[in-house]
């Protein structure tokens, strides 16, 4: 059984991690994918460090949290942190543009025949 | 800061994570709804190419009901923790499963979380079947595309019928409505299908009409 509780510790804890902020950007989804684009570099959070090295490989904003053990809204404010120094790039989602929207049959298509292959 | 640091796995699991393909570059969300103890987390595990993994979100909100002239006092901080697996479709695509709870208090993340999600899976167990009601609706409410599976448990001695199951939930015969075994691979599979299934053909219908 895998489950258990994240850990996150006081809330102090949080608010020291990510500086004070609490808002994070807009466009970072759970799922946009992360590609770290340098090396973690010397005098860095540690936090930082741990997010360029998890995204050597693409890795979801979701699978971050869930490795750093953080919850979704510190990890997207971390990641873009560095999104805003250009150490990682987001692969992000097709456009949630309407929440009603229903995504084209050709990317559903495409969904089907990936699940049928499993 | 040592509170970040990673834990030291025990050495007879197998590693935590599986990166994936450098040339995956779009996730898809599909959320499984249901209450607690329906097999929500089984059925992740079940399709998932790495074994589930838990995080969370914590939100502040200003109190519900609560005079909001009241100020910073009437903030309170809801945690809610979900479940996720992946599946790798392709080289480029790559569909994240969220297990969430239904109660209510989840869905104040609904629109902030799973927003741009494909579709949900609504998880039934017969012998709590008032539990997914409150799901239902509001999957209804935020014109999610869904489909609901009954994960029939050995010992299911109700043994309800789907129509009898269709009519408890007041479900509309458009509503896919399928059995399933959350523990077997094969059975996750079908209920993934089978909602992709129903998305492909409320595309379809949507597309034809100019």
């Amino acid at each position: 059984m895998s489950r258990r509780p994240v850990d996150t510790g006081d809330p102090d804890r949080l608010y020291t991690i990510t500086g004070g902020r609490s808002e994070a950007p807009d466009d970072l989804d759970l799922v946009s994918l992360i590609v770290s684009e340098c090396e973690p570099a010397r005098g860095m959070q540690s936090e930082h460090v741990r997010i360029l090295e998890l995204c050597r490989r693409p890795a979801a904003v979701v699978e971050i949290a869930a490795e750093l053990k953080l919850p979704v809204t510190v990890v997207r404010i971390l990641v873009g942190d560095l999104l805003a120094m250009a150490k990682v790039t987001a692969r992000h989602p097709r456009p949630a543009s309407a929440a009603a929207a229903l995504p084209e049959s050709a990317l559903l298509l495409e969904v089907l025949d990936g699940l049928r292959k499993l | 800061m040592d509170s970040v640091s990673f834990e030291p796995s025990t050495s007879s699991e197998p590693p935590a994570r599986t990166p994936l393909s450098a040339t995956a570059e779009t996730g898809l969300k599909i959320v499984v709804v249901g209450g607690f103890g329906v097999g929500k987390t089984t059925l992740v595990r079940s399709v998932s190419e790495i074994r589930p993994l838990n995080t969370e979100e914590v939100m502040t909100e200003a109190g519900v009901g609560i005079d909001r002239t009241a100020g910073l006092a009437d903030k309170s901080t809801t945690t809610v923790a979900f479940d996720f697996g992946r599946i790798s479709l392709s080289e480029r695509t790559v569909l994240y499963l969220f297990g969430a709870p239904g109660q209510e208090r989840f869905w104040f993340l609904w629109d902030r979380l799973f927003v741009g999600t494909l579709g949900a899976v609504v998880l039934v167990d017969t012998r709590r079947m008032s539990d997914c009601w409150y799901a239902i609706d509001r999957l209804e409410h935020h014109r999610t595309p869904f489909v609901v599976a009954v994960n029939r448990f050995e010992h299911d001695s109700n043994a309800f019928s789907l129509s009898e199951i269709r009519q408890a939930l007041a479900l509309p015969e458009h509503v896919p409505l399928i059995d399933c075994d959350a523990r077997v691979r094969s059975s996750g599979k079908n209920v993934l299908i089978t909602l992709v299934d129903h998305l492909y053909e409320l595309a379809m219908a949507r597309e034809m009409t100019p």
